[in-house]
C-alpha cells in the first residue's frame, strides 16, 4: 500500500471528525450561551445549576467524562449510541468552557449602559439581547475560535469509544500495514487542515459581525 | 486485587473506599507525568520562543510553523505518533516517557506563546535604553527582560498546568497505568465501571479546583513591578 491508498479511510473518518466537530461546537455554543447568561442571571438558583455544571465539566478531564457516559452511565440504565454520546459529551464541555468567555463578554459590557437602558425603561430580555449581546458577541468570537480548535482537537478521544473518526482509522490503518510515520503524519495533517477550516470559518464570522451586522439591526428594530 | 489491595463489592461505599488505596497509587503516576510533561514544556517552550526571535528568517519561519501545527493537532495523535514511530527510529522510551514527552511537546507550543507574550510586552524603550548602557543580549534578558516578564506569564503558565493535569488521562491509552487506566482496569474486573470512574472524577474535581486557587494566590502576591533575578 502506498500513502496515497491511505487516502480514502483517512478521509472517510475526516468527514466523520468533521460532522462531530461541527455538531459539538454549534451545541456546545448554545450551551455556552445558556449557562453563560444563566451565571449572570439575579436568581441564586438559576446561576446555582449553571455553577455546579460549568465548575463539574470544566474541573473533570475530558477522557474521564466520555468513559462515565459511555461505560458507567449504562449501568443505571441510561445508555445512548456511541456517536450521541460523544456529541453529547463535547458539547457539555465546550459548554462548560464557552459559558465563561460569554460570561466575561457580558460583564465586560460597561454597566453605564445598563442604567440607560433602564432609563429608557427597556425590558430586561430587550436589554440583553439588543443592546449588551451584539457588543459582547464580537469580544467572544476570538476566545470561541480557540475553543473551536480545542473541540476539533478533543474529537480524537471519541475514537476510544469505538467512533470511526480519524484517529480510529488511522489506528486501524496502522494495525494493518505497520506504516506508523506515514500513517500518523498524514492523519495530523489532515486534523491541521480541518483546523484551519475551522479558524477560516470562525474568522469570517467575526468580520461580518465587526462590520456592524449586529449593531446595526438591534439599533433600528 | 490490585497492588494487594482486595476491594469489597458489598456495597457502593464499601467498593468506593475499598479501591481508593489503588487510585492513590494511579494518582501519583498522574502527577508525575504532570510534573514530567510540565519540565519539558516550561524549557521546550522557552527554547521555541527564543528560536522563534531568531534574525534567521529561516529559523523564526520553521518553529513558528512547528508551534502552529503542534497547537492545532490533538494530543492523542502525537502521543500515537511518538509511542509507534519514534521505536522505528531505535528510541525506545517506556509508555511513561513517551507520554510525558507528547504532554510537554504539545504544551511546550503553548508556553512559547506566552513567553512570546510576555517579552513582547517589554517597550521597545527599555531595549534601546539597554543597548544605550551597553549591556549584553544576555544581561538584558538576564536583568531587564525576564524579571519583568515572570508575573505577567505567571498565570498563564498555571492555567496550563491545570489543563496538563486534566489532559494527563490520555496517557492510560498507550498502556499507562495512572488513575484512569487504573479504574478502567478495576470496571473490567468487577463489571462495574459506574463507581471506579466516577472516583477518578471526583479526585480530579478538587484537585483542579485547589490548583487553580494556588495559581490565583501566586498571581496576587507577586509584585507587579517586576522580580529581580540576583
Amino acid at each position: 500500500m502506498t500513502w496515497m491508498q491511505y487516502l480514502a479511510p483517512l478521509l472517510k473518518g475526516a468527514q466523520i471528525t468533521v460532522i462531530i466537530s461541527l455538531a459539538s461546537i454549534v451545541l456546545g455554543t448554545i450551551l455556552a450561551f445558556a449557562a453563560g447568561i444563566a451565571r449572570t442571571s439575579s436568581n441564586p438558583i438559576v446561576s446555582g445549576i449553571a455553577f455546579v455544571y460549568i465548575v463539574l465539566f470544566r474541573g473533570t478531564p475530558l477522557l474521564v467524562q466520555l468513559f462515565w457516559f459511555y461505560y458507567a452511565l449504562p449501568l443505571i440504565g441510561i445508555s445512548f449510541n456511541p456517536i450521541t454520546t460523544g456529541i453529547m459529551t463535547l458539547s457539555l464541555l465546550t459548554g462548560a468552557f464557552g459559558a465563561e468567555v460569554v460570561r466575561g463578554a457580558l460583564l465586560a459590557v460597561p454597566v453605564s449602559q445598563y442604567e440607560a437602558a433602564r432609563a429608557l425603561n427597556f425590558s430586561k430580555t430587550y436589554t440583553l439581547w439588543h443592546i449588551f449581546m451584539p457588543q459582547a458577541v464580537v469580544e467572544m468570537m476570538p476566545a470561541f475560535g480557540n475553543l473551536a480548535v480545542q473541540n476539533l482537537k478533543d474529537t480524537a478521544l471519541v475514537s476510544l469509544i469505538s467512533i470511526a473518526d480519524l484517529t480510529f482509522q488511522a489506528q486501524s490503518l496502522r494495525n494493518i500495514t505497520l506504516d506508523s510515520a506515514t500513517v500518523y503524519t498524514l492523519t495530523l495533517v489532515g486534523y491541521f487542515i480541518i483546523a484551519l477550516g475551522l479558524m477560516l470559518i470562525v474568522r469570517l464570522i467575526e468580520m461580518k459581525l465587526r462590520r456592524g451586522a449586529a449593531f446595526s439591526r438591534s439599533a433600528h428594530s | 486485587m490490585m497492588y494487594g489491595y482486595e476491594w469489597d463489592t458489598s456495597s457502593t461505599l464499601a467498593f468506593a473506599t475499598s479501591i481508593l488505596p489503588i487510585l492513590g497509587i494511579g494518582l501519583l503516576v498522574t502527577l508525575q507525568a504532570a510534573a514530567v510533561g510540565y519540565a519539558i514544556a516550561l524549557v521546550f517552550g522557552l527554547v521555541l520562543a527564543l528560536l522563534r526571535r531568531s534574525r534567521i528568517r529561516a529559523i523564526s519561519w520553521t518553529v513558528a510553523c512547528f508551534t502552529e501545527f503542534v497547537r492545532d493537532t490533538p494530543l492523542l495523535v502525537q502521543l500515537f505518533f511518538l509511542y509507534y514511530v519514534l521505536p522505528d527510529f531505535g528510541i525506545v522510551l517506556p509508555a511513561f516517557m513517551t507520554g510525558a514527552l507528547a504532554l510537554g511537546l504539545q504544551y511546550s507550543a503553548y508556553t512559547s506563546e506566552v513567553y512570546r507574550g510576555g517579552i513582547d510586552a517589554i517597550q521597545r524603550g527599555q531595549w534601546e535604553a539597554a543597548t544605550a548602557l551597553n549591556l549584553s543580549r544576555f544581561q538584558t534578558y538576564r536583568d531587564i527582560v525576564i524579571p519583568q516578564m515572570i508575573p505577567r506569564i505567571v498565570p498563564s503558565l498555571g492555567n496550563y498546568l491545570v489543563s496538563m493535569l486534566k489532559e494527563t488521562p490520555v496517557l492510560s491509552v498507550v498502556t499507562v497505568l495512572d488513575m484512569l487506566g487504573l479504574a478502567n482496569m478495576i470496571g473490567e474486573r468487577t463489571f462495574d465501571y459506574l463507581v471506579p470512574l466516577s472516583m477518578v472524577g471526583l479526585i480530579f474535581l478538587p484537585m483542579t479546583l485547589i490548583c487553580s486557587a494556588l495559581i490565583h494566590l501566586v498571581e496576587r502576591a507577586l509584585p507587579k513591578s517586576g522580580i529581580p533575578l540576583r
